[in-house]
């Protein structure tokens, strides 16, 4: 059974429209990953299905219900988590303020929030020894990592993550897809946007296409990273 | 040495010790105690210079003797004058804070709460029991009572007036926030004058004790300086320490605390944490509104006599502690007032004594305070503890 699903979707920023008729399928326990190039709808993608913008079109459905007339923080409780394009981490909080704020709509005396916190800093050990420290005196890949981090505090059953390989040195990148897929392997749902269409489709089992504001091009991970198109435009090869 | 560590990280991950937690909730309060200090010293040290060089311009009176008799009395009108300007100032921060506009209508939140405490008075004695009735007590009610009724009021303003304007341009919400006041201040002329409290409104109170003398100090030329302090300037700082307090506990303790700060740093990411951030705007104005509430009930209760007009003045001073502060920094907010307050007093209480009376010096005051705001929005725009504004990459 499919868990997300976007039908037919369209959505504006004002008078611009950014989805033509986006739909998407994912399934649990997938990893599915939308690459596309700058301004194709990738993010405004994500930030539909969590209720940041609402579609004028189509429909959003999570487990079979719709969710596109739902407020984020409504959303967030059904269990979709967004680690947002560019972190956005609270710079102001520390790490460990970061971290309850993802846990905000749980109980944090209870035993699973304890769990939770364990799992994030044994796959971030890095914010374990950096708990007290404010968010915005991270480094840039210790900030991604908050920034999943915070994401997995809320328990979700689908993360979105919204270029997680941003702005970071391929070592890093290295990293965050490792972490990627051991999250998968715990059992979360991924659906991963990026410009790095090479580390995605490495991770990814099914991939779609975008290109400004519509689907182009949908398969497995294999067969769209040996599709001749995606080759020559997003793997840089001839 | 793996399960060591983990158990380590446990404890310390899941639970804040005692001392983060005294210290959230008292470090603000340190610092402006350095600040009151700091400023007293400094303040007090230029006078006394001034004195020293201005000695003899004046036949009539020793001027070394005058500035060092009344200055236990200015720093006692400052601290009086900070805690105001600082718990006003609280509302247009953390407004600012979530909202990043400036809600000029505050000064009336303020002024509502000092018209809550005359008719609560008026009340008592029309009823026949005021004379009788505690002081302590009821300065309690009337401060729980304003802080009600101005957050309510502040809650349901934001509700009406600048909730549906949210997404237009921050002009069009300022011009609302000016229009709000006016509102407010006819609002309240036509209910005050309307009943027997009148424009202008005496604040009536049962007897609330006499001057307290803290400290008798030798004066080698004279009869000895006492340093007193009346009992309604001394409700006014006590009560407001214990609100400080509490504001610190409510932000940097609390888990809603910690959802006003996330919505005021990025309210999108604060909406994906499962913040209801309407919830949250709405709980911000309350609590500043609540504040500036019983700030009006102090100062009614400590200058007796009020009309709707009252709030406009300390209103747009205590705007200018926020800029001084930091706009946007709680314990700027607290900063900057206490330091406006002793730069004003000062000001009020010596220009006319240097200047031989040439300057009155009360009337510079405005002056002094409004000169404070110009130069740091000149030379420091971020105010004394706020950040300067980066360029998020």
């Amino acid at each position: 059974m499919s868990l997300l699903e976007l039908q037919n979707v369209h959505t504006y920023y004002g008078n611009i429209h950014a989805l033509k008729g986006v739909s998407i399928t994912v399934n649990e326990g997938e990893v599915v990953t939308l690459i596309g190039s700058n301004g194709a709808g990738k993010s405004t993608t994500l930030r539909t299905i969590s209720g940041l913008l609402r579609p004028r079109l189509g429909e959003v459905l999570f487990k079979g219900k719709r969710i596109d007339r739902m407020p984020p923080h409504d959303i967030v409780q059904l269990g979709i988590a967004q680690s947002p394009e560019g972190r956005r981490i609270f710079p102001r909080l520390t790490v460990l303020e970061n971290l309850e704020l993802g846990a905000y709509i749980h109980n944090s005396n209870s035993p699973e929030y304890r769990r939770d916190l364990e799992r994030v800093f044994d796959l971030f050990p890095r914010l374990r020894e950096r708990y007290t420290q404010k968010g915005g005196t991270l480094s840039g890949g210790e900030q991604q990592m908050l920034a999943i981090g915070r994401a997995l505090m809320t328990r979700p059953s689908v993360i979105l993550l919204d270029e997680p390989s941003m702005g970071l040195a391929p070592v890093l990148v290295e990293q965050i897809f490792d972490i990627v897929q051991e999250i998968n392997a715990q059992g979360t749902t991924v659906l991963l946007v990026e410009q790095n269409a090479h580390m995605a489709l490495a991770i990814a089992h099914r991939a779609y296409v975008l290109q400004t504001g519509m689907i182009v091009l949908e398969n497995t991970a294999e067969a769209v990273a040996k599709d001749e198109t995606v080759q020559k435009a997003y793997l840089g090869l001839d | 040495m793996a399960t060591q560590s983990e158990a380590g990280a446990i404890s310390a991950g899941t639970r804040r010790t005692t001392r983060m937690l005294l210290n959230q909730i008292f470090g603000p309060l340190l610092q402006i105690l350095y600040f009151v200090i700091g400023s007293a010293v400094i303040l007090g040290t230029i006078v006394i210079l001034l004195a020293f060089l201005l000695q003899g311009t004046r036949s009539d009176i020793n001027l070394l003797q005058g500035t060092l008799i009344i200055l236990p009395q200015v720093i006692v009108d400052s601290l009086v004058r900070g805690f105001l300007y600082a718990m006003i100032a609280l509302g247009y921060t953390m407004v600012y804070g979530v909202l990043e506009f400036i809600n000029f209508a505050h000064g009336e939140i303020f002024m509502v709460g000092a018209f809550v405490v005359a008719g609560f008075g008026l009340m008592l004695n029309s009823a026949g029991i005021l004379g009788d009735f505690p002081g302590i007590l009821f300065v309690i009610i009337s401060v729980l009572l304003g802080a009600a009724v101005s957050g309510i009021l502040a809650v349901s303003v934001e509700r009406v007036a600048y909730r549906p304007l949210r997404n237009s341009p921050k002009l069009v919400l300022l011009i609302s926030t000016i229009g709000m006041s006016l509102v407010l201040q006819d609002l309240v002329r036509i209910i005050a004058t309307s009943t027997p409290l009148g424009f202008n409104a005496r604040v009536l109170t049962p007897d609330l004790g006499s001057a307290i003398r803290l400290a008798t100090l030798p004066n080698p030329g004279g009869n000895d300086i006492n340093v007193i302090i009346d009992a309604r300037s001394m409700i006014f700082i006590l009560a407001s320490i214990v609100m400080l307090i509490f504001l610190n506990y409510l932000v940097n303790v609390t888990r809603v605390g910690k959802a006003m700060r996330a919505v005021a740093q990025d309210r999108p990411t604060a909406s994906l944490m499962g913040i209801n951030v309407n919830n949250i705007i709405a709980l911000t104005f309350l609590v500043g509104g609540a504040l500036g509430g019983a700030a009006g009930v102090l100062f009614g209760i400590r200058v007796q006599a009020i009309n709707p007009y009252v709030g406009f003045l300390p209103g747009l001073k205590a705007f200018t502690a926020a800029v001084l502060g930091g706009i946007g920094n709680i314990t700027g907010a607290m900063v900057g007032g206490i330091v406006l307050g002793f730069l004003e007093a000062f000001v009020a209480s010596y220009l006319s004594l240097f200047t031989a009376g040439a300057f009155a010096g009360a009337n510079y005051a405005d002056i002094a305070a409004f000169s404070i705001l110009i130069i740091i929005l000149i030379f420091k725009p971020e105010g004394l503890l706020g950040e300067a504004t980066v360029q998020k990459v």
